[in-house]
């Protein structure tokens, strides 16, 4: 009696595990879209290259034109002329890059340098190879009729940040401006999103002058029907204020680093990433068109914009591109030893030692791109005049 | 009632529900507080503007524009596709969990130690944060190396669906298997039958009306396990990474991310239904008075 009932069943499964089949079969092509075959041929620097060797990059967040240079540098073959072949892994809300590093799930990794500096004191051997971000996008962005025009001005008000270690800058600049972060101002965690701001829960929200200010420049004004413009705000940086800390640098495998091979891999590693900067910085549409194509969620406006804050940052580069520079690398250990956050703590309890950071790799990559004819300071570099749709269209 | 006119029925009855959701929500937005209700300084009425509240046309009708401006792909298409990549993980998570499920249950019936060593713990499994787990998942997985099998890093996600999943059906099953009546175990042990025919005549028949609803919780855990992991460990191509890329243009297209969300409300009712009507089918030889 009971035996049809069993035998459906043992259909269903049958159909099931067919489904399964059916569906790994088809989920492969996707998570190999990010090794996108390279297939441009430009003037090879490299003699022979027979099998390219493997290299995975590990990126802080989603594909976006904060990571436009190294897309730009697998999509136009850098990384091939020095044959490599570049994966890039995307981040994601939980998704440290220092600590995927650190367990050897990537080769290389992008991350702030504070962030990594604390991943670094609790024990991951990873060192900053090349500080690509020579200055901070990091702001403070507030209505005007806030009047919050500098740090000082936070006390008493609502002050949003992200959390996640991207908050460090603030605590700085709150303990430079003598105040306490625990009793002085109201600390609230903030969306992914410029809401807050815009609905007023936020006196002055955090915002990198690549992403969220944009978005705040995307919204319509209800009051006018309009977009929001620059003079609706009241916008601090952070770098301005002389409490800007490092943020997207190379970050290398610090144990593999004794390895010639490894050294040999990274120092062509980051060549081809500068170079594709270097790309970035003088074709910003065509750039823009590879972030687009390579699945970013964000408009195309967007995108143009957070190149050119991008490039901003980057160029020009005095002493060339990935060079970590000697006073900024100090203020930012400096800051994440001073800054005091909501209890008490700072983001470093010690210096970081030497090997934290190295120019040695990014000196002979530069070299090389010389030898190639690349420009890696940028020196004559002025930035575009972006203009925003509604909704970064 | 024929089966068409309760099909009929339950239709109505989804579009009435549908129409009040949709009416409440216009209605608020009518007489809703703007700038949103305080009181004593907490807030308690969500606000009524269009930022946060966005119109329901306006929801509808961004499905049938493009996603980014200039992109050939209309909105609808990318949520469909994001969807349908969820689906898949899901019902991959659900099947593994259906499986470890059954599998535990079966093992703690046969042996009562198994049962009160390991129930506890699979409780306590259940309060481990989801976000706390998937990037562990994850990490696993890279290093996993068996062979030449490769851990697809979609298998992570579906991992986490199955450790949502597994538990209301190890519970349920559990309590299913044991709820056969006592005289027809008695009966099964006159007639000196196994375990094993035991299991397969009489316990598991009697267990379905406990384990059909476990089922349908485990279907919507393992959406739930899915979308989620998609969002911790930033997996692309499913619907919960649209929602948190769609969440950063919150500010400036608030509809937007509301497409994304309505595409994994599809995707849990889809889920549920795939359920539904596999339990429709199994029950279908069974005497009315015993499933109701």
């Amino acid at each position: 009696m009971k035996k049809q009932t069993l035998k459906m069943a043992f259909a269903g499964i049958a159909v099931m595990s067919l489904f399964v089949a059916a569906c790994g079969g088809s989920s492969e092509t996707v998570t190999q879209e990010t090794t996108a075959p390279v297939t441009e041929e430009t003037a090879a620097p490299v003699a022979e290259c027979i099998t390219p060797t493997p290299v995975k990059l590990q990126l802080q967040w989603f594909t976006q034109a904060q990571f436009a240079g190294y897309y730009a540098a697998q999509d136009q073959g850098f990384y091939a002329d020095q044959c490599l072949d570049v994966t890039i892994l995307e981040g994601g809300v939980d998704i440290a890059p220092h600590v995927v590093l650190a367990n050897g799930e990537a080769d290389f990794a992008i991350s702030w340098v504070s962030k990594a500096l604390a991943g670094r004191e609790g024990g991951a051997n990873i060192v900053n190879i090349a500080q690509i971000f020579q200055r901070s996008g990091t702001l403070q962005v507030s209505f005007k009729d806030k009047n919050i025009t500098t740090p000082a001005d936070f006390k008493g008000k609502t002050i949003g940040n992200w959390g996640w270690g991207n908050e460090f800058e603030i605590f700085a600049a709150l303990t430079k401006a003598g105040l306490d972060p625990a009793k002085d101002v109201t600390l609230v965690q903030q969306q992914f999103d410029m809401a807050g701001l815009l609905a007023g829960d936020i006196d002055a929200a955090e915002a990198m002058t690549y992403n969220e200010y944009a978005q705040v420049l995307e919204a319509v004004n209800p009051a006018t029907g309009a977009l929001y413009t620059p003079a609706d705000f009241n916008v601090i940086s952070y770098e301005a204020e002389g409490v800007g800390m490092l943020q997207d640098a190379i970050w290398a495998d610090g144990a593999r680093l004794s390895d010639p091979a490894y050294v040999d891999i990274a120092t062509k590693f980051v060549a081809a990433s500068i170079q594709g900067w270097a790309f970035c910085r003088d074709n910003t549409s065509a750039c823009r068109d590879i972030v687009v194509a390579k699945g970013s969620k964000l408009g195309a406006s967007h995108q143009l914009w957070q190149i050119n804050e991008i490039n901003k940052l980057i160029w020009p580069a005095a002493s060339g591109a990935g060079m970590i520079d000697a006073a900024a690398w100090d203020r930012t250990v400096a800051l994440s030893l001073e800054a005091k956050n909501l209890e008490g703590g700072t983001v470093l309890t010690k210096a970081p030692d030497a090997e934290a950071h190295t120019n040695d790799i990014v000196t002979a990559a530069l070299a090389l791109l010389a030898g190639m004819g690349v420009d890696t300071n940028g020196a004559a570099y002025a930035p575009e005049t972006v203009t925003l749709l509604e909704g970064g269209n | 009632m024929t089966l068409v006119g309760r099909i009929a029925y339950r239709t109505s009855m989804f579009v009435l529900a549908i129409a009040a959701i949709i009416g409440a929500w216009e209605l608020y937005k009518l007489i809703g507080p703007q700038g949103g209700g305080k009181f004593f300084g907490v807030s308690i009425l969500p606000r009524a503007n269009n930022n946060a509240m966005p119109h329901v046309w306006d929801m509808f009708s961004r499905f049938g524009r493009p996603e980014v401006r200039g992109s050939d792909r209309k909105i609808w298409v990318v949520v469909l596709s994001g969807a349908w990549f969820s689906l898949r993980l899901s019902f991959v998570g659900f099947l593994l969990g259906s499986t470890v499920g059954v599998g535990l249950a079966v093992l703690m019936t046969r042996f009562r130690i198994v049962q009160r060593g390991l129930l506890p713990y699979l409780v306590m499994s259940q309060t481990v944060p989801l976000i706390a787990l998937a990037p562990l998942v994850v990490s696993w997985g890279g290093k996993l190396e068996i062979g030449s099998f490769v851990w697809p890093r979609w298998l992570s996600a579906s991992i986490l669906g199955m450790f949502l999943a597994f538990f209301p059906i190890a519970v349920g099953t559990l309590r299913g298997l044991a709820s056969a009546p006592s005289a027809a175990m008695e009966l099964m042990e006159s007639y000196a039958a196994s375990w094993k025919q035991t299991l397969f005549k009489l316990r598991f028949p009697a267990a379905v009306p406990f384990m059909v609803p476990a089922f349908k919780l485990a279907a919507s855990g393992a959406v739930v396990g899915v979308v989620v992991a998609e969002i911790s460990t930033g997996l692309k191509g499913g619907i919960g990474r649209l929602i948190i890329e769609y969440a950063r243009e919150a500010t400036g297209d608030p509809a937007k991310v509301f497409t994304a969300v309505f595409g994994a409300a599809a995707l849990g009712l889809t889920m549920s239904g795939i359920v539904a009507v596999s339990d429709l089918l199994l029950m279908r030889n069974r005497p009315k008075e015993t499933t109701t």
